[in-house]
């Protein structure tokens, strides 16, 4: 009796400490899913805190008389003239007509710091793109200089030091006031190549990079990557050199992904002569990097497809050849797809092995094919992170967030794919 | 097998590269090599794509050694036109070149850079000498008790080496070794330091590496730590510990003068003027290499050199002023652009 009591009350005893370890132990899943969370918020916030700010440009609007004689320039089709001509003098006039005091040698010096350095380019191009509009007064805006755009976006600001001058920002808090420098969503942003001056800079140019580079890699890893896998899985016979093979291909995937770059700098570089910085050496190297990856996603794929079908289709007289491709390759599809999708945002990230193919570049214009010098996103957004220069600690955040916002959809057409498309049997 | 596609992919990039190779006539100036230069060259180029018809430079930050690996390992265009360099060519470079036909290099000293060892303005000011960077931050250090031996380095505050310098920590961040401004730090200020024991510099004459591994090396025992090539993120950290002190280039401590303050060396402290006139000791020139065989063949190669010493430019009012560069003496740059004029090749006598 005495033992059989004791007995119940030893279960009973225990199932309370069962449960409790049970709910600890979902306290401690609970608790990871947390700390991730909770880093993601933080990374987000901290982008987001520190990149909004890059969406968002300083402007200033003058009225600039395009006096001749203030710009030694008599006509404005002379080309002579025109690399001659000062084109910041009228910039400045401008300017003094809100501050007449400002004439000594030193304030005009912080005047026209007031002005972005290529506000200069911008008259010059007008005067030669329509000379007739000499001797006019033309409204135009221009941005400002990068330390003005600081200074009006992040005064206060413990993260930015100031180095604008105090007559400078007194002179800067009065045209603000005047609605003459303005703030307003930053096209240049997304329309211009690299630049050296943040306000100048944007990322069209290393968003056509990464696209001729993301081309060229989807266009060499699919299909080899999905005809490797078809054969490997459907046509290949069972002995150790598939073995060794299969175990290869594995490895491949684990291999860091400079070694990549190396193989790519001997290779297509070395060997082959081509071209350094171009899209077509960075996507041939990322292919390689993400081959592995379609490989095995593609026969995981293959895998699931049931051997009813393969057995019916055979039962129906089909051939080998007519059922892998009537049949097997397009139920596996969604899932090639997806491994391919994934793989090419991992391909996407990439920067290791694109900075021994010479990727890591300053290039300002805009790649306009395969074969012309171009840079990648997270590259740009590496550059912009490494200079001096605070205006392009934003725009590296910006820059993150349209990384991010690439990878978001591209991961989620993944998804969409495979929720769409897979069938289940 | 798999084996098949790979040698199917590899004659398919072949192909690829044999219609591509012989179609490579070059309109973009290459440049390549050092991250210091980096900076100054990108103004030069972008400004230079902008003011003229010639397309914009294309740079790459490959640091002074490997641009110049990359600058003689031949000539033709897919070999680059220009490198930059935060130190001067070596002997054994010009002979690298020579060896692979890159007979004629113009060179351009474009001006320096000082290097600063800088705190949060929350943190104390100090003033070092050379011998107290020495001291703080070297591997081995002379016996503080006296005698000609080297023991490892005792010195665990600032206050430890001379009383006059605050009673903290000492904690410095400073650039990996692949970094061109550690070389330029530890060949400047630490050797500087090193040489002023009699005793050390006497072991050059007789033992060159052993001189060397004393001069040289850094402590590893935590004081002294490597942030990475990144200087902005030695900066951050600056900012927010006023104890610690970073070493990294003059224009970064213009861009935030603001918020951080520069040690100042044997009472000089970092300005243009005291690194122009190298009164401020750890101080640098910048250089780049001209491949003379591109000039001519690539287009713009001399619009470009131009633009760049011109005086708007590297002047002592010029762009690149903007950015942090300290213009050589006029008299320097005059001598410059007359060689850069002439395309007067590098001589092995010069080095």
């Amino acid at each position: 009796m005495t033992d059989q009591r004791s007995q119940a009350e030893i279960v009973r005893e225990s199932l309370k400490v069962r449960y409790r370890k049970e709910r600890r132990f979902r306290l401690y899943g609970m608790a990871a899913i947390a700390v991730a969370l909770l880093s993601l918020l933080i990374l987000f916030t901290d982008i987001v805190g520190k990149g909004y700010t890059g969406f968002i440009k300083t402007t200033i609007t003058l009225d600039v008389s395009l006096d001749g004689e203030a710009m030694y320039l008599e006509d404005a089709r002379d080309k002579d003239q025109l690399s001659m001509a000062d084109f910041q003098a009228p910039i400045i006039s401008a300017l003094q007509e809100y501050f007449p005091e400002a004439t000594g040698r030193k304030d005009v010096r912080e005047l026209k710091r007031l002005v972005g350095s290529y506000a200069g380019n911008r008259v010059r191009n007008l005067l030669t793109e329509q000379p007739e509009l000499l001797g006019t007064t033309q409204t135009m805006t221009f941005l400002v200089h990068d330390t003005v755009s600081v200074y009006v976006k992040h005064a206060g600001s413990d993260a930015y030091s100031i180095r604008l001058s105090e007559q400078q920002q007194r002179w800067v808090d009065e045209l603000v006031e005047k609605g003459v420098v303005e703030t307003a969503f930053n096209d240049v942003f997304f329309s211009r190549g690299d630049s050296r001056e943040p306000s100048n800079a944007g990322v069209l140019g290393a968003i056509v990079g990464s696209l001729f580079t993301m081309v060229v890699t989807i266009a060499i890893a699919f299909p080899v990557g999905v005809a490797a896998a078809v054969y490997l899985e459907e046509f290949a016979p069972q002995n150790k050199l598939t073995d060794f093979i299969e175990v290869n291909i594995n490895n491949l995937a684990a291999v860091p992904s400079i070694i990549f770059g190396l193989l790519g700098l001997a290779v297509f570089i070395g060997l082959f002569g081509m071209p350094r910085s171009v899209p077509v050496v960075g996507g041939l190297v990322l292919a390689l990097m993400t081959l592995p990856t379609i490989i095995i996603s593609s026969r995981a794929a293959i895998k699931s497809v049931p051997p009813s079908i393969r057995e019916a289709a055979e039962g129906m007289g089909a051939s080998k050849m007519q059922v892998v491709l009537h049949h097997v390759v397009p139920l596996a599809m969604p899932g090639m797809m997806t491994g391919s999708i994934i793989g090419m945002a991992q391909a996407l990230g990439e920067t290791a092995p694109l900075l021994l193919i010479g990727m890591v570049a300053f290039i300002v214009e805009i790649p306009d094919g395969f074969f012309s010098s171009a840079t990648v996103l997270p590259v740009q957004i590496y550059l912009w992170a490494s200079s001096a220069e605070q205006g392009f600690v934003e725009l590296a955040s910006a820059g993150i967030m349209i990384l991010l916002t690439f990878m978001i959809t591209m991961n989620a057409m993944a998804i969409w794919l495979r929720k769409r498309l897979e069938r289940r049997w | 097998m798999k084996l098949k596609s790979v040698v199917a992919s590899v004659a398919l990039a072949g192909s690829i590269a044999a219609v591509s190779a012989p179609a490579m006539a070059r309109d973009t100036i290459n440049i390549v090599g050092s991250s210091t230069v980096y900076p100054f060259a990108t103004v030069v180029a972008e400004r230079f794509g902008r003011n003229t018809d010639f397309p914009t430079p294309k740079l790459e930050s490959t640091g002074s050694g490997g641009g110049l690996k990359l600058f003689c390992a031949g000539i033709g265009t897919q070999h680059p036109d220009i490198t930059n360099a935060s130190r001067r060519i070596k002997k054994s470079e010009v002979e690298l070149c020579a060896s692979n036909g890159v007979e004629d290099i113009t060179e351009v000293k474009i001006g320096s850079d000082g290097i600063v060892i800088a705190n949060s303005k929350n943190g104390p000011a100090v003033d070092l000498s050379l011998k107290q960077i020495f001291l703080a931050l070297a591997k081995e250090v002379p016996d503080p008790k006296g005698g000609e031996k080297l023991v490892a380095n005792p010195y665990e505050k600032w206050s430890d080496i001379d009383s006059s310098l605050p009673n903290e920590e000492i904690f410095v961040m400073g650039p990996p070794p692949t970094s061109g401004t550690r070389d330029a730090f530890v060949e400047i200020a630490m050797e500087g330091g090193c040489k002023k024991y009699d005793w050390i510099k006497a072991i050059k004459k007789q033992d060159k590496s052993k001189y060397k591994s004393i001069c040289h090396s850094m402590r590893e025992d935590g004081p002294f730590v490597e942030a990475g090539e990144n200087d902005n993120l030695i900066v951050q950290r600056l900012e927010q510990d006023d104890h610690a002190f970073g070493i990294f280039g003059y224009s970064f401590l213009m861009e935030n003068s603001g918020k951080i303050q520069a040690a100042t060396i044997n009472g000089v402290g970092p300005t243009p003027e005291t690194i122009a006139d190298e009164a401020y000791p750890v101080a640098r020139s910048l250089y780049f290499y001209i491949k003379n065989a591109h000039v001519g063949v690539v287009p713009g190669i001399q619009e470009y050199v131009a633009e760049f010493t011109s005086e708007g430019a590297w002047g002592d009012n010029g762009y690149l002023v903007d950015v942090g560069l300290i213009p050589n003496p006029r008299k320097t740059r005059m001598e410059v652009v007359k060689r850069v004029k002439n395309l007067t090749p590098l001589t092995a006598a010069e080095l």
